[in-house]
């Protein structure tokens, strides 16, 4: 209906993303209803996710036409971006960023640098850049996720680490259970992925690349690579991520600074 | 008032201990200048009522929580100058609620000694399990444990340890009536026979007098008065 009112590629685009947008605001009213107040954070979240991918679209042409070393340059801020933003699920935890940031750039960097390295994905920015991100993208949402839930089960256990450092033992083995446990709920999104894909969805790449004109075989191979990159990205940002936060929640003194109410 | 041997040697010194935490906005003090020994073989009992920072002054103690002065010297070294898991060893701490893990009895007995890398033979986990009134639980699951039983298991797993000094932080006040007193029961049978120090947190002041022979008065933060359990009690 949109694309009999709207010629104008862009008009037609906005229209669309209003109306997309519009859904989700009904489903969070709805949510409302029962209690669950989400409108403000929801309604802050799309604009600023609309400006943002916008903004991002405008310096892909720029980046298009410039050099190679432009590609890392741009993902490497969006690797410190994720860090930042996947960080605001450790409230409370001293130097989530930095252990965030490492983490991805660990984690999502490693396997870019080596996949690139390895022709798995291409070296053109065109490539680069947008494989790159879904892989950054991805280890983000995953280090949220560890954090989140590491944050919540120390939270939660507090009685259980400090029996245990009342027992003389160390700050590492006293999270230790809680550490695994974050680090196995952070992985199920991506194992999901792989497991369901092309029975439950079909993702974004491959459509994209089928619309592009490329093989469909070729196309449905390169979406497992895609989801095997990430969840190897996603993998070892957790690991990293867990392993490192473990330590910020005790001070040198092994005392849990991390306390219900705290 | 319980009996037994104490001697006059000083196994515990505080020394102005202080410890101030910000809420908010805000500095609460929970501990002000906090100064007082603890004699090897005694029953110190601190009493006051909640919040007075009773439970705030046990975890100075052990170093679960940081002075923010002052400091506590064991068998006469200050105990920054220990490592933190040798400490809690020395001075072990059993809680209100047990927090036992998950799994069996003997798995939870074995726990303490196994962080310093000793492995309990299985006579010293019956002998321990003995002492507490558990005869033949070791393989008990904890999860089907009473209160009061895996309050034995919580005081089981801190003695596995051979600790020198027993912190009790209201060890008694999540338990019915008769749970209670039988582990009064146990723990005056345990520090008479292991001749063990023990720091005990109650808002009972008659638990107090059963248990201790010294005891000290603390009201917001503050030591106000500290002596005989019978002359501080009933002053």
């Amino acid at each position: 209906m949109l694309r009999l009112l709207f010629s104008n590629q862009l008009y037609l685009g906005l229209a669309q993303a209003g109306m997309a947008g519009l859904t989700a605001m009904v489903v969070v009213l709805l949510a409302r209803k029962r209690g669950i107040h989400l409108v403000s954070e929801t309604l802050i979240a799309m604009v600023r996710g609309m400006v943002q991918i916008v903004a991002v679209g405008s310096i892909l042409v720029l980046l298009l036409r410039g050099p190679r070393w432009a590609g890392g340059f741009c993902l490497a801020g969006m690797m410190i971006a994720a860090g930042a933003i996947s960080s605001r699920r450790a409230k409370g935890i001293p130097g989530a960023f930095r252990v965030s940031a490492w983490a991805i750039i660990f984690g999502a960097g490693s396997v870019i640098a080596l996949m690139t390295w390895l022709g798995v994905i291409d070296m053109a920015i065109t490539s680069l850049v947008p494989v790159g991100s879904m892989l950054i993208a991805n280890a983000m949402n995953t280090n949220g996720l560890a954090l989140n839930r590491f944050r919540a089960d120390v939270l939660s256990h507090a009685g259980e680490i400090e029996a245990a450092l009342a027992l003389g033992a160390d700050a590492n083995g006293s999270v230790a259970p809680y550490v695994q446990a974050s680090f196995e709920a952070s992985l199920i999104p991506a194992i999901d992925s792989v497991r369901s894909l092309g029975i439950v969805w079909i993702p974004g790449l491959m459509a994209g690349m089928l619309l592009s004109g490329a093989r469909p075989v070729y196309a449905a191979i390169y979406q497992f690579v895609v989801l095997a990159m990430i969840f190897a990205a996603s993998g070892l940002t957790s690991l990293v991520s867990t392993l490192l936060i473990r330590g910020q929640v005790f001070t040198s003194a092994e005392q849990l600074l991390l306390q219900p109410g705290g | 008032m319980s009996t037994h041997e104490t001697s006059d040697a000083v196994i515990v010194r505080c020394e102005h201990l202080r410890r101030v935490v910000r809420v908010g906005d805000e500095d609460r003090v929970l501990i002000e200048d906090a100064t007082f020994d603890v004699r090897t073989g005694e029953v110190l009992a601190i009493v006051g009522p909640s919040g007075s920072g009773k439970s705030s002054l046990l975890r100075l103690l052990n170093r679960l929580d940081e002075p923010t002065s002052g400091t506590v010297l064991l068998e006469g070294v200050d105990y920054r100058q220990i490592a933190p898991r040798e400490l809690r060893r020395k001075v072990g701490m059993v809680t209100q609620r047990p927090y036992l893990f998950p799994g069996t009895v003997e798995l939870n007995l074995r726990f303490g000694p196994g962080q310093r890398g000793v492995e309990m033979t299985q006579g010293s986990v019956d002998q321990v399990l003995v002492e507490v009134g558990l005869k033949g639980y070791a393989c008990r699951a904890v999860a089907k444990l009473s209160g009061g039983e895996a309050q034995r298991v919580s005081l089981a797993r801190t003695l596995a340890n051979s600790p020198l000094v027993l912190l009790l932080d209201e060890p008694t006040a999540a338990l019915d009536e008769v749970s209670k007193l039988e582990i009064e029961l146990l723990i005056q049978k345990i520090v008479r026979e292991q001749k063990l120090t023990c720091v005990l947190v109650t808002h009972d002041r008659a638990q107090a007098a059963r248990l201790a022979q010294r005891a000290m008065i603390l009201e917001s933060g503050h030591v106000v008065r500290m002596g005989p359990v019978t002359e501080v009690l009933h002053a």
